[in-house]
């Protein structure tokens, strides 16, 4: 199962963000575990400077904006 | 060369049946005349800045405030502040990642300060409303505002008041942090296509975050200008009286609205005879600081750096207002 993270200090997109990946997930069927970071002094460890920011596998793949469906599907 | 929107607002007016000389009829002209004037404009300019800066992003920036001098972060902080596309939601993960690079804490908050303040929306909602020599002065207090408060802060030594854990990233040597997940820094040139893609992405988000900022600004001040009497303005909020600049920005930082919401409503109080510094001071500080960014940043920051930094702005829109009620009459006869 794959860990996704969804990082952002609780603005509206960072929130919007986790419904959206939830939603394709399961339009998918792909197994995932969900986790929304919004701890500052966690978010800083991943050194992205602006949010939502999503970290896969530890890896940082995006940060800035609300995903595209496309790009969410690649990462699934 | 705007002549063609005021027609067609006539047109408009006539067309529903209003009296031009009504005030309703003038509340409605005002407001379709400048909605259709700003709606193209912001249209246009967006998809041209956007097509220019699509290779700019946060990540060069802090490169770039890195490695300069402190003295010129200030100034370019706030450059970038102006220039970088930027919500404001995004303030704490900036403001960390700023920080973790060592970058003077004045210097993010120059960025911080100027950003809400001036962009490519309120460049163009300011040259159609109130022209270009307004717009100028606009911009250049603006950065002028960010420069000093940052300057000013760091001169204190704000930093004393970051968090703790932030404080402590800071000493901590600089390879601890950058030894974590970081993401490409280098751009590669971009084709005109992809710039167009973005330019587009851009576009369609810019005009869907702000259209409805755009009708409410506008139409509260068609409701300003059509009902509200100019004796009432002059008589209640002139320039004579010196504290009346200090109250509007007292009045001003806790309330909060977008550039886009704020600027339609600044000329309808100019119109009315609100002095200029007076306008001035009030909307920069609805802008630029409100509960809501000051509730984010206490994530990062102790009261006393909030509080710090509360007094620097409501110091500096007051100066403003002051200096422009008082020389305005000087500067546009220039």
């Amino acid at each position: 199962m794959k860990l996704i993270k969804v990082l952002g200090s609780g603005c509206a997109k960072c929130n919007q963000t986790v419904e959206f990946i939830k939603e394709i997930a399961q339009q998918e069927g792909a197994e995932i575990e969900l986790q929304k970071v919004t701890e500052p002094i966690q978010i800083m460890q991943y050194n992205v400077l602006s949010t939502p920011a999503i970290v896969i596998e530890e890896k940082v793949v995006h940060s800035g904006s609300i995903p595209k469906k496309e790009q969410i599907l690649t990462w699934l | 060369m705007f002549q063609i929107f005021t027609d067609l607002a006539t047109e408009a007016v006539k067309l529903i049946g209003l009296d031009l000389e009504s005030r309703l009829g003038a509340s409605v002209h005002f407001f379709i005349e400048d909605v259709s004037k700003i709606m193209v404009l912001l249209v246009v300019m967006i998809y041209l800045i956007a097509l220019v800066r699509a290779s700019l992003n946060l990540e060069r920036v802090r490169d770039f405030l890195q490695r300069i001098h402190p003295v010129l972060g200030y100034g370019f902080g706030a450059i970038f502040g102006a220039i970088t596309p930027f919500c404001s939601c995004s303030s704490i993960p900036l403001f960390l990642g700023f920080t973790t690079a060592r970058i003077p804490v004045g210097i993010s908050l120059a960025f911080l300060i100027t950003s809400p303040m001036i962009n490519e929306v309120a460049i163009v909602l300011l040259g159609s409303l109130l022209g270009f020599r307004f717009t100028l002065v606009y911009v250049a207090v603006g950065l002028l505002v960010g420069m000093a408060s940052g300057a000013l802060l760091d001169l204190l030594k704000a930093e004393r008041y970051l968090k703790p854990f932030l404080k402590d990233a800071l000493n901590k040597a600089a390879e601890t942090i950058t030894e974590g997940p970081v993401l490409p820094t280098e751009t590669p040139s971009l084709s005109l296509q992809e710039r167009h893609e973005y330019a587009k992405d851009e576009l369609y988000t810019i005009m869907k975050r702000i259209w409805k900022w755009v009708f409410i600004g506008i139409g509260v001040g068609a409701i300003f200008h059509g009902f509200v009497p100019e004796s009432w303005v002059t008589g209640n909020l002139g320039a004579g009286q010196w504290w009346s600049v200090p109250a509007a920005v007292f009045v001003g930082i806790p309330l909060y609205s977008n550039a886009t919401g704020m600027i339609p409503i600044m000329e309808s109080l100019i119109l009315k005879g609100l002095p200029i510094g007076t306008t001035l001071a009030f909307s920069m500080s609805v802008i630029a600081a409100s509960f809501p960014e000051f509730i984010l940043l206490k994530q990062v920051m102790e009261w006393r750096l909030l509080a710090m930094l509360w007094v620097t702005l409501l110091c500096a829109f007051t100066l403003v207002g002051w200096f422009f009620n008082a020389f305005w009459p000087i500067i546009s006869q220039l």
